[in-house]
């Protein structure tokens, strides 16, 4: 069978540092394709050659057999190769018809947009994946799962023969994924090749028939998935032996062995406008306390709650020292840190450097009468990056330009350059591959092993029950179980979950 | 979206109408010549080249960007339009239409070619057109002799209807509301302010779209300059400082975002109108020798006006907005 898409031989240099040596990538047709690999490794370089952002500066393309010449976003289109970004590939601020048609609208015999025939084509492609929105309104005002779906309807409306997805599902919750897992069997059903980048692997069992795996800019392999295991993956994706691994765990949290110390915060019943019915636990210090549970459970409402950040209406957070926690101003001042879910809005300053977002809320602290102290700011601001080893080519780099992981381990390292006594965790290693995913759990393992006392909110089952001491399970707002490493596995907490669920449907 | 009218009720523009309406009905009530033919006529004779550019400015904010330029261009091309006024309305109109595109298309290769900040690019060509004028016209008004059909623009009826300046700006505005509306290059311009990046990846003709806006507004400029020598039968080099922040400013009361992404002609042509609107209205108001108010106190008091407007325009937004969710 010819490939649909056949990629030789692709090298390509940014300013003299090779991000492409000799990768290559072939796609049959109506084919779930998925492409894996650490951050850095060349994938979405690969992808924007492929797709015209990029040009190679060698290789070969090949689409059906014929060299495929393609230098911008609009001849990729036109060739059949529609994209999904993971963000910017959409306009929020206009309709969904637009989104879908736009550059490509169906005309009236006066050459002017038939707004009509736009709607209703849009309609209609979308109503096959089983959405029924009104297409006038702003893309803006619906879910990040039905603007993927939008993204896919696009793709759909150009004819494309090759979609690809880039981390489609990272800001999706499960349903949705389900939704739109439906809909890429629905695109490979007729005929249309789909390319999966995720950093999930568990996605890649459910969806996908081959997958590339790419490091250090060169293709390592391709296998039929059925053939693989996720050991065997993970092995090839960081270059590290499988039994190496497997003796680390998946994860590098492993819970349950530390002996906690004293109780350092007690949250009592809390009760908040922002869902919270009655939740009730313990923080103690030199442990992971993990919260877990189906999204909209309450678990960052909860956090939110005991970091000040929301007005409880009932139910108390009480500290161990006896002072007032009401606001966040407070909690910090009492030592706490809150790494918040959405590094991009709450986080990172793009266009400050390393250095600078490390030591931004040091700042009071280094400052002696009125000036800081750049001798000491700099050698903490090198500790940290030794210490969480960020990748970075100075400490006066503009933190936008490290890959995600990276930006993630300077955030990491803002809330431990302040020395908290509880660190609140919310997703920290979403989005971050698993190269440094690895590297930031054993920091944060390493940090409780010292003292700290962690707070860990993740939706992957797998960090909380490889990595936290309790898990507390919520549900609706509220505290219905705790589970105690060592000794929780997955199996345990989704059977709490669920039980709880059964139980308050009967 | 698909009837998308000058009027879109519950949208983000529907403040502009209401306060627009209230207006006229106010004048319409107080004053008894307030909707004489005669004070229409000469109202929206006076009020084209505003309205005109606010239209060329709507489309360059839509992109988000700005076009600083819009008011040296008019006096440029208003004494463009003057020396070329003895060769007839035939020749000094596309004369100075293309002098103002001229502008435009130089503020284009500044923007789109070169990447410099549109804010910097056009206050460069705002300088620039403005010493131009002055230059040409040597610091003086150039006058234009009443006997030349040039001046007749202002006057004269067309098909014995409307005069000429208020038939060619109503061609403009319903000209430019249907490529915004239901063209792909009015799309194209609506999305890049949107999100630029985004307009890339989709494959659309940012470039084109970029260049068009700015030629556009130039070409605005330079329709209003023909305006100006016409109505006040001279060329005016001095003229038009401050305009582009009253085109600014009827953007943003008809709703359109600073930001682009977001607005519509209609709503600009009211936004315009209503600044227009508050002026005439404090001359009737003097005309009734109760109060009399300086030009100064007058701007005083449109700058206020414009801010309650703007105010009952977000608040009317968050409402429909929570109407609808």
């Amino acid at each position: 069978m010819t490939d649909l898409i056949k990629m030789t031989g692709i090298g390509k240099s940014f300013a003299g540092i090779v991000a492409l040596q000799d990768a290559s990538l072939a796609i049959r047709p109506g084919e779930v394709h998925a492409i894996i690999g650490q951050n850095g490794a060349g994938k979405s370089t690969l992808i924007k050659i492929l797709t015209g952002v990029y040009r190679r500066d060698a290789g070969d393309v090949q689409m059906n057999g014929t060299p495929l010449a393609i230098t911008t976003p609009r001849e990729a289109q036109d060739a059949g190769i529609a994209t999904i970004y993971q963000e910017l590939s959409l306009v929020p601020l206009r309709s969904v018809t637009e989104n879908v048609v736009m550059g490509y609208e169906p005309r009236t015999r006066l050459g002017l947009i038939d707004w009509k025939a736009a709607h209703a084509r849009t309609r209609e492609i979308l109503a096959r994946f089983g959405v029924d929105v009104d297409v006038t309104r702003q893309l803006g005002s619906y879910s990040t799962a039905i603007q993927q779906l939008v993204a896919i309807a696009r793709a759909v409306s150009l004819d494309a023969k090759l979609v690809i997805m880039d981390e489609a599902t990272s800001s999706l919750d499960d349903q949705e994924i389900e939704t739109l897992f439906s809909v890429v069997k629905g695109l490979k059903a007729s005929g249309v090749a789909v390319l999966y980048i995720s950093h999930f692997l568990n996605e890649l069992y459910q969806i996908c028939d081959r997958v590339t795996i790419m490091r250090d800019g060169q293709t390592v392999a391709t296998h039929d998935v059925a053939e693989t295991t996720k050991l065997g993956l993970v092995s090839e994706m960081l270059g590290r032996d499988a039994s190496e691994i497997q003796a680390a765990g998946l994860t590098a949290l492993s819970g349950g062995h530390g002996e906690p110390g004293e109780v350092l915060l007690e949250a009592k019943g809390l009760r908040s406008k922002s869902g919270l019915r009655d939740a009730s636990f313990t923080i103690r210090k030199r442990e992971i306390v993990g919260l877990g549970g189906l999204l909209g459970s309450g678990r960052t409402e909860a956090a939110r709650a005991v970091f000040g950040l929301d007005a409880l209406s009932d139910g108390q957070v009480r500290h161990h020292s006896g002072a007032a926690l009401d606001t966040p101003a407070q909690a910090i001042a009492l030592g706490m840190g809150f790494l918040t879910e959405d590094r991009k809005a709450d986080g990172i300053i793009p266009h400050m450097s390393v250095r600078e977002n490390i030591t931004l809320a040091l700042l009071p602290k280094l400052t002696r009468m009125g000036a800081v102290d750049r001798e000491r700011e700099r050698k903490l601001v090198a500790h940290y990056i030794e210490a969480l080893q960020i990748k970075t080519s100075g400490m006066e780099q503009p933190i936008r330009e490290l890959s995600g992981g990276n930006q993630q381990k300077v955030l990491l390292a803002r809330w431990l350059a302040l020395e908290p006594e509880i660190l609140i965790l919310d997703e920290p290693t979403r989005g971050v591959d698993v190269g440094a995913k690895f590297e930031i759990q054993s920091i944060i393992r390493k940090q409780v092993a010292d003292g700290l006392a962690v707070l860990l909110i993740s939706s992957e089952f797998e960090e909380l029950v490889e990595g936290a001491d309790r898990i507390v399970v919520l549900q609706d707002g509220r505290s219905v179980s705790e589970l105690q490493n060592p000794g929780i596995t997955e199996g345990a907490l989704i059977g709490a979950i669920a039980h709880h669920h059964e139980r308050s449907a009967a | 979206m698909t009837c998308a009218g000058f009027f879109r009720p519950g949208g983000h523009s529907f403040g502009v109408w209401v306060v627009l309406v209230a207006m006229i009905l106010f004048g319409l009530l107080r004053y008894e010549n307030f909707g004489g033919a005669y004070n229409i006529s000469s109202f929206l004779n006076y009020n084209a080249m505003f309205i005109v550019i606010s239209v060329g400015m709507c489309f360059v904010i839509l992109t988000g960007g700005i076009d600083l330029s819009v008011g040296s261009v008019a006096a440029f091309t208003s004494v463009v339009a003057a020396y070329l006024s003895p060769y007839g309305i035939q020749v000094a109109l596309p004369g100075a239409v293309m002098a103002g595109l001229a502008i435009g298309g130089l503020n284009a290769v500044f923007v789109v070619l070169m990447r410099i900040p549109p804010f910097i690019a056009t206050l460069a060509t705002m300088l620039g057109a403005k010493g131009g004028a002055l230059v040409i016209s040597g610091a003086q008004t150039i006058s234009i002799d009443w006997e030349l059909n040039f001046t007749k623009l202002g006057m004269e009826k067309a098909f014995n209807l409307l005069p000429w300046t208020i038939v060619i700006t109503a061609v403009v505005v319903v000209g430019l509301w249907i490529v915004l509306e239901r063209t792909s290059l009015g799309r194209t311009v609506l999305a890049i302010g949107g999100g630029e990046d985004a307009s890339t990846m989709m494959g659309l003709n940012v470039n084109r779209a970029k260049i068009f806006v700015y030629v556009l507004s130039g070409g605005c400029g330079g329709m209003a300059g023909v305006f100006l020598a016409s109505g006040f039968g001279a060329g005016q080099p001095l003229e038009g400082v401050g305009w582009e922040l009253s085109a600014i400013a009827s953007v943003v009361v008809g709703g359109t975002l600073l930001t682009g992404g977001m607005g519509s002609v209609g709503a600009t042509v009211a936004g315009a109108l209503l600044l227009g609107l508050v002026f005439n209205i404090l001359n009737f108001e003097n005309g009734r020798g109760v109060i009399s108010l300086s030009a100064y106190w007058q701007m005083v008091i449109r700058g206020g006006f414009l801010f309650v407007v703007i105010l009952l325009q977000s608040h009317l937004a968050r409402r429909s907005k929570g109407a609808t969710q």
